[in-house]
């Protein structure tokens, strides 16, 4: 099968998954999305490692995961304080970090 | 040979700090002594190695060792002094003790900060310093260039008045720009060593021995000699010294001043002009100019000023002026005149400052010239120093800094007669507000509120006899700062390519040049 | 030619005669007040070593043939670098000896002098000190073997004087004069400075041997501005004019020290520095006329301000002003009045420190004051001081055979064979010293007695007297001494050269002339002060007399010409830093500041809004890279 629909698909997860970013008002749907992105990109990884026939994309693709998995954990613990504090997941509510 | 005299001499304060600051609190008075003996501990290293110096040797460079730091980039942690960089690190471990000792009380426990927190950072800032002077890696000379805000940075911000967090962060920002420029050329260095030789280096010698276009040259000169005029302080980057020194203990002061800013006019004399010698000889006009307006524009200002530190500052910023003329007018009695000119500085700073400080703690800390007056009747033998000091300011012949000053407006005068002729005037300036200064706060009927205040303790005075004694018997006999300054001067000469003009008489019809340049 | 000796036998000691009264300051002023009870002996003490060293050489040196009178010793090199080479070295010859002499034994009586003078004060050691620093700075500047030494010892006795017109520091005008004194002495420095440059950089060396020995190969032009630095440098030290001011505020300080420093030693340094430097101005034609214009107008000008002067040590100054232009007016000559400058040299320095100290004698028997005006009719009371003071006066004028005729003669005489109109003026300015001493004269010890009511009039004691008649009888003998038996033209002729030129007059008539002069000033004297009643009150005067008080505007001159436009010059600098570069600098770092804070309102706090940006960032840098590729 022809790798660059591999990347096609890639793009496309990527794309939705940014959509769902932008969008969505809940933290938990806008950490799904991200999640959505870094898959979408160990995707690429993959697929580009595949036509170049080495395996550094594998690598970081690995990377990726584990870095991911270490995001999740903070990201929901700090959606978890913060649903607890506000009694909602909104992240449009949470505004104090500006200028 | 073989004995890591540097490397010691680098350990032995750093060491020491950490074992300052590592005592429990409430030790206040053991953290001084500690300190106070580690820092005498360099300063007999020094002297031994002093000792060991030959300076008719061939090599340019002693004490060297050098090490691989990062190969990649060839940089190595390489150290080694010659005549030039050895009296600057005897400077700094002289003033370190007198430092430490001066500064006994300045900070106690009322004070803001930690007393061993102060010394700890004096040691690390000796260990900084010398770091700073022998360094033979370019690269590594930069490190310590750096570093050496961090600490200078502490003491004013921690340590100082009231405007300190001020003065800090403009000292701080002020020396970053200029080594952010310095970083900048140091690339371009690394990149046009790479492309001459094939490997890349930072390695002061072999750096020095490249023959590099002219053009780059000029640009690279600029980016150091930015940071360096910074540091020294030149016209017109000179505005962060008059804050700097007001808001901080005068014994950071004396580092600051009497040692730190050396690092500018050293860094000219040891990297802009044998690595960049067309680049030098390019700029000269320019630097020269830039040196005689901080001669008189200094001068000028101190006359006028009201807080004694202030005052200083700018007279230092003055006698920069004439240490960096000396240095870009390419005769070697200019360039060993600023350098004997640096350690006469470094030994008057230290006395004007330390002095001041005495007496500020005699009445309430204030640094205004009008708050004094007679303390001569008051206090004959802090009056008598504070003389010492002045005159040594001054440049009064058969002190050490008459045979720099002397030394300096001769070399100028030989290759620009104008220049060192318009010079030589601001010694009258000089005499004028030195002498003001003296006569307002010394002489005159005792003011009521300084009634008893007391003299000299035997601290105090154990602190700025040695200076006083070293600033008249270096005077008097010059020799051991000329035998070892001369050979390295004269390889400086030899890098930029010049030769002292000849006397119009001996090679009379031949050339007068000199006498009518 | 003459030849350089090695400094052996008594020669090898020469440095002892510094060392001496070095080494006595040194003690006393780091003895601190543990001192106060043998101070001031030691003081005495060790400069009456160096007097009786000095002595003992002069006797060895007269052994020698005039060739053999050179001696030089080298103690170690001093400041070398690349082809510059000062040694620490010395050199005594015919010339530095009769001031080694000048200075000791003068010194000595001096020394001696003050132990009574300044019995009460509480910081005697001090004094004693400073005095001793003086005498060593003093011989250092005489002994010096070349002109780097010679400015060490030149700026030594301007640090001891600047140390002694301030002794009473408490007093705010001591102070202040001690500050002028020693700023316009640095102005006289830069040109002693640059004289030195340019001696190095036109013949490579600044020792004198070496100058001297090729002074004659230099161009005229470069030997002319030498000559004129050097005149400087000598305007500085000596007060000529136009540097005269520091010399009349200088009298804050103790008289002693006005006798030793402000009369007899230090401010004729600068006609030594002219002698010494006699090779230069032989050929420097220019800068030789000069030196005598300037001493001619300084004659005039010291004797002026003599004249109207109430103040005894003020009046004093403005004499030694004047006789110090009848000096530098004969180096100015050249060879036919080096030696005579030096002879006026050596018989002033006697007799105007006998004055001095007479004057101080006097004062410290009328509760210290120098008005000449609360004074008169004390030659009953002090009768020492009375005898001794004439001896100074008749001196002074040239009175023969007071040491002062024959050295002054013998300058007018030398005057007239350069140049008529000069030797006119010096006649004239003759005849005005004949007037401001013989008024000063007067007013204190003749006439009616006008003291304040509490004061109470009383001789000196032994110790301060017995140094006044010994200057008495110097001042009598030593002109007669030093011409007759000294022969000082052919003792001093090997170092500054001699040669008699020929005169449009002959020496009895200008003898005649000037002492005519005198008898007239003499008269005019008598006439307004002796035969008419002295005011309490100083009289309105006329427009000269007014003038003469205020030192001539010297002060005011200055003032509008030099000293306001620094201070202004100083201030607006300052404001300049402070608003302008400081104002550069801090106005960056606010203008950072100010951006920074309009930046930071894009940080709303909407996490979505940041994706956005984030979004719109990277599609940005795809569409960029996109571009590239397809271009």
């Amino acid at each position: 099968m022809n790798p660059s629909s591999y990347v096609v698909l890639s793009a496309l997860l990527f794309s939705i998954g940014a959509i769902g970013v932008l969008v969505r008002r809940n933290a938990i749907v806008v950490f799904m999305s991200v999640e959505l992105m870094l898959n979408a990109a160990n995707l690429a990884f993959v697929s580009f490692a595949r036509m170049n026939g080495n395996l550094d994309g594998q690598v970081v693709a690995f990377f990726v995961m584990v870095v991911a998995a270490a995001e999740v954990v903070v990201g929901l613990a700090i959606i978890v304080t913060i649903f607890r504090t506000r009694r909602s997941a909104s992240i449009d509510e949470p505004n104090l970090l500006k200028y | 040979m073989n004995f890591p005299w540097l490397t010691t001499l680098m350990v032995v304060p750093l060491v020491g700090s950490i074992v300052v600051a590592l005592l429990p609190k409430g030790r206040d008075l053991l953290a001084k002594q500690v300190a106070l003996v580690v820092s005498l501990a360099t300063l007999v290293i020094t002297v031994l190695m002093a000792t060991q110096f030959q300076g008719d040797s061939a090599e340019p460079f002693q004490f060297v060792e050098s090490h691989p730091w990062i190969p990649a980039f060839g940089i190595s942690y390489s150290v080694g002094v010659d005549g030039i960089a050895l009296v600057l690190v005897a400077l700094a471990a002289t003033l370190v003790p007198v430092v430490v000792l001066a500064g006994w009380h300045d900070v106690d426990e009322s004070s803001r900060g930690s007393v061993k927190g102060y010394f700890a950072l004096i040691l690390v800032l000796e260990t900084l310093m010398i770091g700073v002077f022998s360094a033979l890696d370019v690269f590594l000379f930069y490190v310590f260039f750096e570093v050496m805000l961090i600490p200078v940075y502490f003491m004013i911000g921690r340590f100082g008045g009231i405007q300190r967090s001020y003065a800090a962060v403009k000292f701080l920002l002020y020396s970053l720009v200029g080594g952010l420029f310095m970083l900048a050329s140091l690339i371009g260095l690394y990149v046009v060593s790479a492309q001459m030789t094939g490997t890349g280096t930072f390695d002061f010698v072999s750096l020095a021995g490249l023959d590099i276009d002219p053009d780059v040259q000029k640009l690279l000169f600029l980016g150091f000699f930015f940071a360096f005029a910074v540091k020294a302080p030149l016209w017109p980057f000179h505005t962060w010294l008059p804050d700097a020194a007001a808001e901080s203990k005068p014994g950071t002061s004396v580092l600051l001043i009497g040692v730190l800013d050396k690092v500018g006019t050293f860094g000219m004399i040891r990297y802009c002009l044998p690595i960049f010698p067309a680049a030098s000889d390019f700029y000269a006009p320019v630097v020269i100019g830039m040196a005689l307006v901080g001669i008189f524009y200094g001068a000028f200002v101190a006359l006028s000023q009201n807080d004694m530190k202030r005052l200083f500052a700018y007279s230092s910023m003055s006698h920069f002026g004439f240490i960096t003329l000396g240095i870009f007018v390419f005769t070697s009695q200019g360039q060993t005149g600023s350098v004997v000119y640096m350690v006469a500085h470094g030994l008057s700073t230290a006395a004007l400052f330390l002095t001041a400080g005495f007496l500020m703690d005699r009445y309430r800390g204030s640094s205004l010239i009008s708050d004094y007056e007679g303390v001569n009747k008051a206090a004959p033998v802090l009056a008598g120093f504070f003389l010492v000091a002045a005159l040594s300011s001054l440049a009064l012949p058969g002190l050490v800094s008459f045979v720099g000053e002397f030394l300096v407006l001769l070399g100028s005068f030989e290759r620009y007669v104008w220049v060192g002729a318009l010079a030589t005037v601001g010694i009258v300036i000089t005499a004028a507000y030195v002498l003001r200064l003296y006569q307002r706060s010394m002489t005159g009927p005792l003011k009521p509120e300084l009634e008893g205040m007391g003299d000299l303790r035997g601290r105090e005075v154990t602190a700025l006899v040695p200076i006083a004694l070293l600033t008249i018997v270096l005077g008097v006999f010059p020799a051991p700062l000329l035998n070892v300054i001369n050979p390295a001067v004269d390889r400086v000469m030899t890098s930029v390519g010049a030769t002292d003009p000849a006397p119009t008489v001996q090679s009379a019809g031949l050339s007068t040049e000199g006498a009518d340049q | 030619m003459t030849e350089l000796m090695p400094a052996e036998g008594v020669f090898s000691l020469i440095w002892l005669l510094i060392a001496l009264p070095l080494a006595g300051a040194a003690v006393l002023l780091v003895g601190g007040r543990r001192t106060n009870a043998w101070g001031p002996l030691l003081g005495v003490l060790t400069v009456s070593a160096s007097a009786v060293l000095g002595i003992v050489m002069l006797l060895q040196m007269m052994q020698n043939s005039p060739e053999q009178r050179t001696f030089d010793q080298t103690l170690f090199s001093w400041v070398f670098v690349g082809g510059f080479q000062a040694d620490m070295a010395f050199q005594l010859d015919q010339l530095s000896m009769v001031f080694v002499l000048l200075i000791t034994i003068v010194g000595a009586l001096i020394h001696v002098y003050s132990l009574g003078y300044m019995s009460h004060d509480r910081d005697k050691r001090k004094f004693f000190g400073y005095l001793n620093l003086f005498v060593a700075a003093m011989l250092i500047l005489v002994l010096a073997n070349n002109y780097l030494l010679l400015y060490v010892g030149w700026e030594g006795v301007g640090l001891a004087s600047y140390l002694l017109i301030g002794f009473w520091q408490h007093k705010p005008s001591a102070a202040a004069a001690a500050k002028k004194a020693f700023v316009i002495n640095r102005i006289g420095d830069v040109g002693m400075s640059l004289a030195i440059m340019l001696m190095f950089v036109t013949f490579g060396t600044v020792s004198f041997q070496g100058v001297f020995g090729v002074a004659d190969q230099a161009s005229e032009g470069t030997l002319n501005a030498i000559g004129l630095l050097l005149l400087l440098a000598a305007c500085g030290k000596s007060a000529q004019f136009p540097l005269q001011a520091w010399l009349l505020d200088a009298m804050e300080g103790p008289t002693p020290v006005s006798a030793l420093i402000h009369a007899a030693t230090m401010v004729t340094a600068g006609v030594y520095l002219i002698a010494r430097s006699n090779a230069i101005f032989d050929v420097a034609t220019v800068a030789a006329t000069t030196v005598v214009v300037v001493g001619v107008v300084t004659v005039f000008i010291g004797a002026i301000i003599g004249s109207a002067k109430d103040d005894i040590k003020k009046s004093l100054a403005g004499s030694t002003m004047s006789q110090i232009g009848y000096m530098i007016a004969a180096a100015g000559l050249g060879p036919i009045g080096y030696v005579f400058a030096i002879f006026h040299l050596l018989t002033h320095g006697v007799f105007k420190a006998g004055l001095f100290l007479g004057a101080g004698s006097v004062m410290h028997g009328m509760n210290d004051n120098v008005d000449m005006r609360r004074y008169g009719a004390l030659r009953k009371v002090m009768i020492v001081t009375y005898v001794t003071f004439a001896a100074g006066w008749l001196s002074i004028m040239g009175i023969p055979p007071f040491s002062g005729f024959f050295s002054k003669d013998e300058i007018i005489h030398a005057a007239f064979e350069q140049s008529v109109l000069t030797g006119v003026l010096l006649i004239i300015g003759a005849g005005v010293t004949g007037f401001y001493m013989t008024r000063m004269f007067i007013m204190t010890f003749l006439g009616k007695a006008r003291w304040e009511d509490d004061v109470h009039p009383h001789e000196s004691p032994k110790v301060m007297t017995v140094p006044l008649v010994l200057l008495a009888i110097g001042s009598l003998f030593l002109g007669m001494a030093l011409l007759y038996w000294g022969n000082i033209e052919t003792w001093l002729e090997p170092v500054v050269g001699y040669e008699a030129g020929e005169s449009p007059i002959s020496t009895t008539a200008s003898i005649a002339l000037s002492l005519l002069a005198v008898g007239l000033g003499v008269l005019v004297a008598y006439l307004m002060y002796q035969r008419r009643a002295v005011p309490i009150e100083a009289p309105h005067g006329s427009w000269l007399t007014r003038a003469a008080r205020n030192e001539l505007y010297g002060n005011e001159v200055n003032d509008v010409l030099v000293v306001q436009p620094t201070y202004y010059t100083s201030r607006w600098l300052v404001w300049f830093d402070n608003k302008g570069v400081d104002g550069f600098v801090n106005g960056s770092a606010a203008f950072v500041g100010g951006l920074s804070g309009r930046m930071r309102r894009y940080q709303t706090g909407f996490a979505r809004s940041y994706a956005l940006s984030m979004v719109g960032g990277a599609v940005l840098v795809v569409l960029a890279l996109v571009l590239v590729r397809a271009s």
